[in-house]
């Protein structure tokens, strides 16, 4: 349960800020930092348990039938993991209290961060494939929230939407690959994956699974040729980088890697593919981190580098390379953030990270330059610092890795020149900025930053130094945790500053020597590379997604050319084929079964919707007329379902007949009365032809149908209508009870409708013509005498029936919606009659919340079910009698048809009622306080 | 009888489709009731045309198939509230564009 507490606690930490932001920046930052801080408590409290040995896991399921189960584990690795996000996640919290300017939303920002953080947690405890790619989208997400959150700067935006894209095109091939991996080891569970390794390698799709999860662990983890976002994300706040690109997300694709270890590494593929990758972006960072001067950037591009380092040693994968891959990755997050954090500090002091702009800052700032200093020691490798460990391992791995066979000397010596550039630019960025006398001044007075900002730093450096200096103490049970996670079994090492004078120490002191000598040189270099060219990433992918994002809207308005009409041709047109098509495989069209005889009625009642359907599309130019043979259509129609067995559909079609016609009246007031003659003869012939070849097909599809017998399921509905409804109405039980889900949704799309066109009438400006499509003015007698009086009386009446309908809506033809209907219309009459101001004078209260609480109603007699331990809409029903009125019968689904009543009243009075009142003063407007544009937040008043 | 009633829905079919592949938006949306109408007359046929049939349980024989009358019941409701939806978005399109074809042409050719 803890597991479970651990790994979803920080999702509800998202909260926290978001509550409490309103009491003020130190509170609020105190208060998010609880939840992380819990879970981080928590973690540790699982040590013992881990160190004992025992498998940590929890389980709860989700959705079975996609393997998904909300599983979390954690092993060595996770805890590695989670004590980093965890971890460093406080000290960014810390960091980030002092860095946003006051008038920033650090509420807004806060939370973002704790959903990344909740996320990654995720990636990390995750014990299911499936589950572990939702929360590695939800990183991508967050990241994207955050990488953007200055969103008023350009670059931010552009910078949020390429990581986004980016990473999340990683992420859907990640799914394909995870879905493959999990189908090849017959489980998405994570200990099934991991166990059946030697089987995935030999499954025959196993190149497409790992091209698959590569894609997504190399964009990731800016892995080249994905690497490019990577420095473009540096528009985010400076938390935001320390955070998310050093220590955590651009982990996730490592931690992929190690995690999926022990199922997908073992293939000569993989130690072709992992290292040649990993040794490319090794260097490629580094190179250009040398060359970059702007202070994130060369971070940037550094942090590349050595994310290609620990990729090299997962792909070499042996036991002691997983071994410095894990141990490099708490040291890169440690000296990474620390000089993330005093980028921003610089940043934030001075007002400048120009490398050019920037030096001589060890006079004004000597304890930045200080912990500075010692985080680029480390970072170059410098003996007695954590990087100094983690770069002889690595060193030590090159040397012995077989991977390439006969050219396996490459790596080593890719890797030599790897840690020549990385002293290189290490030395570099301390010496520039603090050291080197400054050319000009920097915008802002430097001076050093309050001291509860520094103490992050302070606290990353010390972690690097103690490391460095007292490795086996330090670092030796929770490397041992983790490396057992990943290979499956302990592996016996140890971690000690002096190995003697070996190769790897060779290695080291030639880095340290021509990194050196590189700088010295550094001025020589720049002009040698100055007549290359440099490549803008960003300006090659932007120009890359306007040609996409151009050629796909001119592929599309090549064929519809932004015109509906078009496009509903192409519909139809593609409609057309799949019925000819399905006609086509027909051996003959008419069924077994005989044609039923026809009566003269029938025959008129064909005559006349085949009237009305031919008048209304031949008169559509003149709108009124075409209206009115509309109305036949739908009368017949509804006479059509009376003639064949359907009282229920009948008195449906009628009622929603009479608001149809009055909403259309309605709405074409405010239409031209006329439609212009637009279209050309041929349009008309073609359209024409397309609409009768469709008419064709429907005609000979429904006759198709008819003839021959169906297998239908409805005797199911018969037989267990009234045993398991309680209902005779076999109609209405289907739609309260066998369906009522159905029902439900469908009462809240009639809902939603009626609330949109609310909001679709707001302040909505209309030509009110004052006379009619022949110029004849409205007739002055608005209110006639007769229809006054006949609606007052009616009123009463019709509710009197719509109540009788509705009762008797279970056992004889009637219900929910044809009584809601039937209310509607007599309220409406009202209106017509009396006008709105009449009506809204006597009906004074809004239809929206009738409506809503309709559908509340229907929900909540669904759910009541479930305190009974019954599936969601279970209907009960039970027979009563009380003296005077005798046996009568009660059910829940009664309850359900009043939701549905209520719901087709308060929507069907809220489209119409307030189309009425838009002719009146009555109009509806919004309030000025749910206006689109965000309203100045008041000022506090004056005391 | 089925063929009389067949032709009759393809009939409704045809001219509704015709009126929504018209350029204004009046026609289209009485073209969309027209064809909803064919389409619940469509879907109603599936369960067989019963004369003097029950939906209603009484232990007798003829009955009428009460499943797609219950889902056309639905979508008559349905259609009723696309059909406002749409006819007031085109209220909205003419008010905002200041006229009424279906793209929200600029040039009104009235």
């Amino acid at each position: 349960m803890t597991l479970l507490w651990i790994a979803l606690l920080p999702l509800l930490g998202v909260l926290v800020p978001a509550l409490t932001a309103q009491r003020g920046r130190t509170l609020c930052s105190l208060a998010t930092g609880i939840v992380p801080a819990i879970a981080l408590l928590l973690t540790l409290m699982q040590l013992p348990a881990l160190l004992a040995g025992e498998a940590l896991r929890v389980s709860v399921m989700w959705l079975p039938e996609l393997g998904l189960e909300l599983a979390f584990r954690l092993d060595g690795l996770s805890l590695l993991f989670n004590l980093l996000i965890l971890g460093i996640g406080l000290l960014i919290l810390l960091y980030a209290h002092f860095y946003l300017a006051k008038d920033e939303p650090y509420g807004r920002f806060y939370a973002f961060l704790i959903l990344f953080m909740a996320s990654m947690v995720g990636i990390s405890m995750s014990d299911n494939l499936i589950l572990l790619w939702l929360f590695w989208e939800l990183t991508s997400l967050s990241s994207f929230l955050l990488i953007g959150f200055w969103s008023y700067r350009g670059d931010a935006r552009k910078g949020a939407r390429m990581a986004l894209t980016i990473t999340g095109a990683g992420g859907l091939a990640l799914l394909a690959g995870l879905l493959l991996l999990g189908d090849m080891a017959g489980s998405y569970r994570m200990d099934d994956v991991l166990a059946s390794g030697a089987q995935i390698v030999a499954d025959g799709r196993y190149p497409l699974m790992l091209a698959l999860v590569l894609l997504g662990a190399f964009t990731k983890s800016a892995q080249f040729p994905f690497h490019f976002w990577l420095p473009h994300a540096m528009a985010a706040p400076t938390p935001v980088s320390a955070y998310l690109h050093s220590a955590t997300m651009v982990k996730a694709g490592i931690f992929l890697m190690a995690r999926l270890h022990p199922a997908i590494a073992g293939s000569e593929l993989w130690s072709v593919v992992v290292p040649l990758v990993g040794s490319i972006t090794l260097l490629y960072g580094a190179w250009f981190a040398l060359f970059k001067t702007d202070l994130k950037a060369i971070l940037a591009f550094s942090t590349i580098s050595h994310l290609g380092l620990i990729t090299v040693l997962l792909g070499i994968g042996s036991p002691m390379a997983v071994l410095a891959a894990l141990f490099h990755i708490v040291n890169h997050a440690t000296f990474k953030a620390a000089l993330f954090m005093s980028a921003g500090i610089i940043d934030h002091e001075t007002g400048t990270r120009e490398l050019k702009l920037l030096g001589g800052l060890r006079k004004t700032m000597p304890v930045t330059a200080l912990l500075s200093t010692l985080a680029a020691a480390a970072m170059a490798g410098v003996p007695l610092f954590n990087g100094f460990l983690s770069k002889e391992m690595f060193f030590t791995e090159t040397l012995a890795t077989p991977v390439l066979g006969g050219l396996s000397w490459l790596i080593p010596a890719l890797a030599a020149v790897g840690g020549i550039l990385s002293v290189a630019y290490s030395v570099r960025l301390v010496h520039a900025v603090f050291y080197k006398p400054a050319k000009e001044a920097s915008p802002k007075k430097p001076h050093e930053p309050p001291h509860l900002m520094r103490l992050p730093v302070e606290i990353l450096v010390a972690l690097c130094v103690v490391v460095g200096l007292f490795p086996a103490f330090f670092a030796t049970n929770l490397l041992d945790l983790a490396t057992q996670a990943v290979l499956g079994e302990p592996l016996d090492f140890h971690l000690a500053i002096w190995h003697g004078v070996n190769l790897p120490l060779v290695m080291s002191i030639i880095a340290f020597a021509l990194g050196f000598v590189m700088y010295w040189r550094h001025a020589d270099l720049r002009r040698f590379l100055q007549p290359f060219a440099s490549i803008d990433a960003r300006r090659v992918f932007e120009r890359f997604m306007v040609t996409l994002s151009y050629r796909a809207e001119q592929s599309i308005a090549a064929l519809d050319g932004n015109s509906l009409q078009r496009f509903m041709s192409w519909l139809l047109l593609a409609a057309l084929c799949m019925g000819v098509l399905g006609l086509a495989q027909m051996d003959i069209l008419s069924g077994s079964k005989s044609n039923q005889p026809s009566d003269g009625i029938l025959v008129f009642g064909a005559a006349m919707l085949i009237f009305g359907g031919i008048a209304t599309a031949a008169t559509h130019r003149y709108r009124l007329i075409s209206l009115l043979m509309l109305s036949i259509v739908g009368l017949f129609v509804a006479l059509t379902f009376a003639r064949f067995s359907a009282p229920d559909l009948a008195l449906t079609q009628l009622s929603v007949e009479v608001v149809t016609m009055i909403l259309l009246m309605l709405a074409l007031f405010f239409l031209p009365q006329r439609t212009p003659r637009e279209s050309s003869p041929l349009r008309n012939v073609r359209d024409m032809l397309l609409a009768g070849a469709l008419g064709l097909v429907v005609a000979s599809l429904n006759y198709a149908v008819m003839t021959r017998e169906t297998l239908s399921i409805s005797s199911f509905f018969m037989a267990n209508s009234v045993p398991g409804g309680g209902g005779h109405n076999v109609v209405n039980v289907i739609l309260v009870d066998f369906r009522g889900f159905d029902t439900l949704g469908e009462i809240t799309v009639l809902a939603l409708a009626g609330l949109a066109i609310f909001k679709l009438l707001n302040r909505l400006r209309l030509f009110m013509p004052h006379s009619d499509g022949e110029g004849r003015v409205w007739s002055p007698d608005r209110y006639p005498a007769i229809l006054t009086s006949i609606s007052m009386t009616l009123l009463p009446l019709a509710l009197l029936v719509s109540a009788f309908i509705f009762l008797r809506g279970h056992n004889q033809p009637g219900g929910g919606f044809i009584a809601g209907l039937i209310t509607a219309v007599a309220l409406i009459l009202l209106y017509m009659a009396r006008g709105v101001e009449w009506a809204q004078a006597r009906l004074d209260f809004p239809f929206q919340p009738v409506a809503v609480v309709g559908v509340a109603i229907a929900t909540l007699t669904g759910l009541g079910s479930w305190l009974f331990g019954y599936p969601f809409l279970t209907s009960a029903f039970g027979y009563f009698s009380l003296p005077g009125i005798g046996k009568f019968e009660l059910a829940t689904a009664l309850l359900f048809d009043l939701g549905v009543y209520l719901a087709v009243v308060g929507a069907t009075l809220m489209i119409l009622a307030n189309l009425g009142k838009v002719t009146t003063a009555h109009r509806p407007v919004t309030d000025p306080i749910e206006s689109d544009t965000p309203a100045p937040t008041p000022a506090k008043e004056p005391r | 009888m089925e063929t009389l009633y067949a032709i009759t829905t393809g009939v409704l079919t045809a001219c509704g489709l015709y009126l929504t592949l018209r350029g204004r938006t009046f026609p289209v949306v009485v073209g969309l009731t027209l064809t909803s109408y064919a389409v619940n007359l469509f879907l109603f046929s599936m369960g067989g045309l019963t004369t003097d049939g029950a939906t209603i349980v009484h232990g007798d024989g003829n009955y009428a198939d009460p499943l797609p009358q219950a889902l056309v019941l639905t979508a008559i409701v349905i259609g009723f509230a696309m059909t406002a939806f749409v006819v007031i978005l085109a209220m909205r399109a003419r008010s905002e564009a200041g006229n009424d074809h279906v793209d929200g042409k600029k040039e009104d050719r009235e």
